[in-house]
């Protein structure tokens, strides 16, 4: 029982190879197996949204996959993310608006509402309240960071019309 | 806190698993979305020695129109009903609930056959099985067997599902053209359990509504289907004029349990309140 089981994984654009225990779930092998410290584990059952990442281009809960299960597939984190380069606008939003303070939860509202612009470009304020509605922030009180994600919804709004001008 | 120590096999077919079920009993637990499963395991709420992750097995998986039906894959996530143009047109009473799902994240990876076979009494998906009338398809090693929403949720996370048995899929009938339905439901927070939600089916003919049902969740140890007050309007349809006799026999028919924060009398007359909201918003259809 419990095993190590190896898995071939893709994490932020770069493929490895390594040995996971099943027990061990996807934020915890993130975290302490590659040092990517960017996703947080808050409750540890699902509720708090911190550990959130994506997995083959969707956002996930990290502490409610295990890391086993994601072999062949790809990952991306915040840092994936921010090299990228495509949640800068978000990123620069937060600070404007003060939409962290302690930031445990910011990683993980980040990888909420990137999913929420790209899917959803024509989101009201409402909806993005229930987008976020999973993750948990115990500082702000979720109107900066509602503002923020409103921001950059009306910038790239703007942004396209004026690409289609 | 961490899951304790357990074995995973991820098989590559149904007789596999079936195999892995008879071999290890009750020490296996099948793995779909794990939205719930990886959150219990956490807890150490349950500490099963082997989880059979069945996401390899393609035939679990996907939404289709098969004659008089639509046959949902027990692997197919919320996300995809949310999406599926297929459940929009002939299913739409899920495309109604699914926002209501918990997160986007849960939505991403669990299941609808994992909520199926989970039957949490406050889940969205074991209350519309119920109002559509819908059917579990199960399939062991000595075969497929199909049981209607009414016999399979027995009582609390108690289903007609026999030891070595899965769920493969489900049957919904296609909404006829004339009907209408309506999802609503009342929660602390969007995503959080409801306290009590209700979802709505019925047929729009001359004078009011006909084939009228009421399916609660979050009242019961199962989805709970008001049928003696359905049963008021079998042969006359429901129209406003009505209403104070359907109040009176619903609120006589619902027995709520009681939950941490809210009494029973609380739920009933938050059913009640939805009841209302629901039959004006189907009558303005």
């Amino acid at each position: 029982m419990d095993d190590k089981k190896t898995i071939q994984i893709t994490v932020n654009g770069q493929s490895r190879r390594c040995e996971v225990a099943p027990r061990q779930h996807l934020v915890d092998f993130l975290r302490e197996d590659l040092s990517l410290t960017g996703a947080h584990l808050g409750c540890e059952h699902g509720v708090c949204g911190a550990c959130s990442v994506r997995l083959d281009g969707q956002v996930v809960r990290g502490c409610l996959m295990l890391a086993v299960q994601a072999d062949g597939r790809t990952v991306e984190t915040i840092e994936g993310l921010t090299e990228r380069g495509n949640v800068r606008d978000l990123q620069q939003a937060f600070v404007a608006r003060n939409a962290l303070q302690c930031g445990y939860c910011t990683s993980g509202m980040l990888m909420a509402a990137a999913e929420l612009l790209d899917s959803r470009p024509h989101a009201s304020r409402e909806e993005v309240r229930v987008w976020i509605s999973g993750n948990y922030c115990r500082c702000t009180g979720y109107q900066a960071i509602v503002d923020a994600i409103c921001d950059v919804l009306a910038e790239r709004k703007l942004a396209r019309q004026g690409a289609s001008a | 806190m961490k899951a304790p120590a357990f074995d995973y096999v991820k098989p590559r077919t149904l007789s596999a698993v079936f195999e892995l079920l008879a071999s290890h009993g009750d020490e296996a637990r099948l793995l779909a979305g794990g939205q719930t499963l990886l959150a219990t395991l956490n807890m150490r709420l349950s500490e099963p020695a082997l989880l059979i992750d069945i996401n390899a097995i393609e035939a679990l998986k996907g939404i289709s129109v098969h004659g008089l039906v639509l046959r949902i894959g027990a692997l197919t996530t919320h996300s995809e009903i949310e999406a599926s143009a297929l459940v929009a047109e002939h299913a739409p009473l899920l495309a109604l609930a699914v926002p209501h799902i918990a997160h986007r994240a849960i939505r991403n990876l669990g299941t609808w056959g994992g909520s199926i076979a989970y039957a949490d009494p406050a889940a969205e998906w074991p209350c519309c099985l119920a109002a559509l009338d819908g059917v579990v398809l199960l399939r062991s090693a000595s075969g497929e067997r199909r049981v209607a929403a009414r016999d399979f949720f027995l009582d609390l996370y108690t289903t007609a599902l026999a030891e070595g048995e899965l769920v493969v899929a489900c049957e919904l009938p296609l909404a006829p053209p004339d009907s209408v339905f309506r999802f609503d439901e009342l929660a602390r927070r969007h995503g959080d359990y409801a306290i009590v939600g209700l979802a709505l089916a019925a047929r729009r003919v001359p004078g009011g509504l006909a084939d009228l049902r009421l399916s609660f969740l979050g009242l019961g140890t199962t989805p709970i289907r008001a049928r003696r007050t359905e049963a008021l309007f079998e042969h006359a349809p429901f129209s406003a004029l009505r209403l104070g006799a359907l109040m009176d026999a619903l609120l006589d028919e619902l027995q709520p349990l009681a939950d941490l924060t809210n009494t029973a009398a609380t739920k009933r007359h938050l059913a009640g309140v939805l009841t209302r909201r629901l039959l004006a918003s189907a009558l303005a259809a």
